[in-house]
């Protein structure tokens, strides 16, 4: 009988199903992955070692860039942490206005996510339909930031700026027709929060619509179910955190467990899996995307009834106003100062974390009194997940091999930093 | 975290450390520890195990450079290594410092035994600091460039780097040559004496 020897293979890193650029080395025993070998840093761009040469709001857009599917997620955990070593206080408005995008951030992942995974394994529709819903979320970043990706949107003290009271409309083109504008601007027509309502309406409706496609689907459950098995002592040890945590479970969500901004005021419940594969963290993240429809709405009703500031009045923190700026020469000087030299953060060391959607984003600062950091770490969720990609594919066929990257929702942005 | 958490934490830690724990300080709701590079296998699977403090998780594990810190002349250990540990059965966080004994060679024991989640946290921190961890059985770099030379995230690595790729149409390849661009600087780093910029009043 011929020798038999196992065989490498590359995967990666332009497969469309690496999410990006993983190369991933497999060694393979016929169809059978041995072990697995991620090759990553494809992507890097040195981060945070950029954040040490730029001030402290310069490095904002840089967060975007990270996980650049859940971008105000990301800034979040960037501000939080010079707002808790500077000691600025947030208004309470800018709180509620955080939490509302940070869950419109999240449903917006989850889109992306549950539309790869489910393109990954053999499913195409529920594509389509994920990103039809991401771009009236799309439309939210844009109609309060100017951006529809990298939105730049929260700043150290706050958010930039107030949700505008006149949702944008599309306007006449000789590309569509009348008709075509008037129905694409129907729920344009009142403020932002009544488009923001509008769409809470619909969205439970859209995720019942994936769970008809995907639930009970027994080509779906053929390929998840029982594949990427973590127990939950297991996934503590390699650091799992968020739905890949919760998918194992344990409820652990450190916006129920640390509650940062106004969390602790808001009502939702944390979905858990019971057997730690990828059909358990599938059915988490679709459950999470219907919490996260009720934060917004119970964002909403509170942002109607409590205007106010959005961003603090420490000018030395966050710019005066163009008319204070423009008749006070104090307030001239502040924005000068704050826009040439940037602001100062005390020396000390601070750890902020967010409940991203992908797990635990967390940013580890370190300032000398700077205006710029000493050291920024990124501590990216997705990172440790990919670190026990060998664990958690050893044994499966290499068909599972894309199930187990798309259960972990990789993002290089990232991983990579 | 609720109040006063850090310091019940703290007590904790220095009845179970003892005198492995050089140093402790709270602050801003979280505690930060100190041991020695000598002890940090051994801390840290007290840390792990014992049921009182049981920090499960490895958060995150980086390599620290103090070299310049405060535009002051460097004194004392220049690389640090620096945990951030969770246990989520106490809700509870601690910040877990080493300093690495030698500036030209540094390392510390690897704790791929103590947390699995370690193996590419130590691999990114010898990758960008060239901090050695003993025992780690897989130590290559992680997110630089296959032949990468150099650790770029130390204090005295240029942020435009050393080396610069281009095709060569000559070669018919892709070559490395020296950076052909100036480093520069738009916004001068500063350190301002005192709170001066920081929200807490002083000069304006």
């Amino acid at each position: 009988m011929a020798e038999i020897k196992n065989y490498t293979m590359n995967f990666g890193p332009q497969h469309p199903a690496a999410h990006g650029v993983l190369r991933l080395v497999l060694e393979l025993d016929g169809e059978v992955v041995q072990r697995a070998d991620p090759h990553i840093g494809l992507l890097h761009r040195g981060t945070e070692k950029l954040a040490e040469t730029r001030t402290f709001l310069q490095s904002v857009p840089y967060m975007d860039r990270l996980d650049y599917v859940s971008m105000m997620a990301n800034e979040h955990a960037y501000v939080m942490a010079i707002e808790k070593l500077a000691g600025v206080q947030v208004p309470e408005r800018a709180q509620y206005i955080r939490v509302m995008f940070d869950e419109i951030t999240r449903i917006l992942n989850h889109l992306l996510w549950i539309g790869s995974h489910a393109l990954d394994v053999g499913a195409m529709t529920v594509f389509l339909y994920a990103f039809r819903e991401r771009e009236d979320l799309f439309d939210m970043y844009e109609a309060v930031s100017g951006a529809r990706m990298h939105a730049a949107y929260y700043r150290p003290g706050g958010v930039y700026r107030d949700l505008p009271e006149r949702m944008p409309q599309y306007q006449a083109s000789s590309q569509r027709s009348a008709a075509e504008i008037a129905r694409l601007n129907e729920n344009r027509q009142g403020s932002f929060l009544d488009f923001v309502e509008d769409f809470t309406k619909r969205f439970p409706g859209y995720v019942d619509d994936y769970e008809t496609l995907l639930t009970e689907n027994r080509i779906w459950k053929q390929r998840t179910v029982g594949i990427g098995v973590v127990s939950p002592e297991r996934a503590q040890a390699l650091g799992f955190t968020g739905p890949m945590l919760r998918g194992s479970g344990i409820a652990w969500d450190l916006r129920k467990k640390q509650p940062y901004e106004v969390y602790h005021r808001m009502d939702f419940d944390i979905p858990v899996g019971t057997n730690g594969d990828c059909y358990d963290r599938y059915l988490v993240r679709v459950q999470e995307m219907r919490e996260s429809n009720r934060i917004i709405r119970q964002c909403l009703e509170w942002l109607r009834r409590n205007p106010g500031p959005v961003i603090t009045g420490d000018h030395k923190v966050a710019p005066p106003s163009r008319e204070q700026m423009k008749s006070s020469m104090e307030e001239l000087i502040h924005h000068f100062k704050l826009f040439t030299e940037g602001m100062h953060v005390p020396e000390g060391e601070a750890y902020a974390a967010v409940e991203h959607p992908k797990g635990e984003f967390g940013i580890y600062l370190v300032s000398d009194g700077a205006n710029k950091p000493f050291r920024l770490k990124i501590r990216a969720p997705g990172f440790a997940h990919l670190s026990a990609m060998d664990e958690m594919v050893r044994g499966h066929m290499i068909a599972d091999v894309v199930a187990i990257i798309g259960t972990m929702d990789i993002v290089f942005g990232e991983i990579d930093r | 975290m609720p109040d006063g958490a850090p310091s019940l934490l703290h007590a904790d830690i220095a009845r179970i450390l003892g005198d492995r724990l050089l140093s402790a300080s709270e602050r801003l709701g979280e505690l930060t520890i100190e041991v020695r590079a000598a002890d940090w296998v051994g801390a840290c699977t007290s840390l792990r195990d014992d049921p009182a403090l049981a920090f499960s998780t490895l958060i995150d594990l980086c390599g620290m450079d103090y070299r310049g810190f405060a535009e002051q002349p460097h004194e004392g250990p220049r690389f640090a290594v620096v945990l951030h540990l969770l246990s989520i059965a106490h809700n509870r966080r601690v910040r877990v410092r080493a300093f690495c004994a030698d500036d030209e060679f540094p390392g510390v024991a690897s704790l791929i035994d103590v947390w699995a989640a370690a193996s590419w946290y130590e691999r990114e921190a010898f990758d960008l600091f060239g901090i050695v961890f003993e025992g780690h059985p897989d130590l290559r770099r992680i997110l630089t460039d296959y032949g990468f030379i150099g650790h770029p995230f130390r204090k005295d690595f240029p942020v435009s780097g050393h080396v610069e790729m281009r095709y060569d149409p000559e070669q018919k390849r892709v070559i490395y040559q020296p950076v052909t661009i100036e480093p520069r600087e738009i916004v001068p780093r500063v350190v301002r004496e005192g709170s001066y910029g920081t929200g807490k009043g002083g000069g304006g």
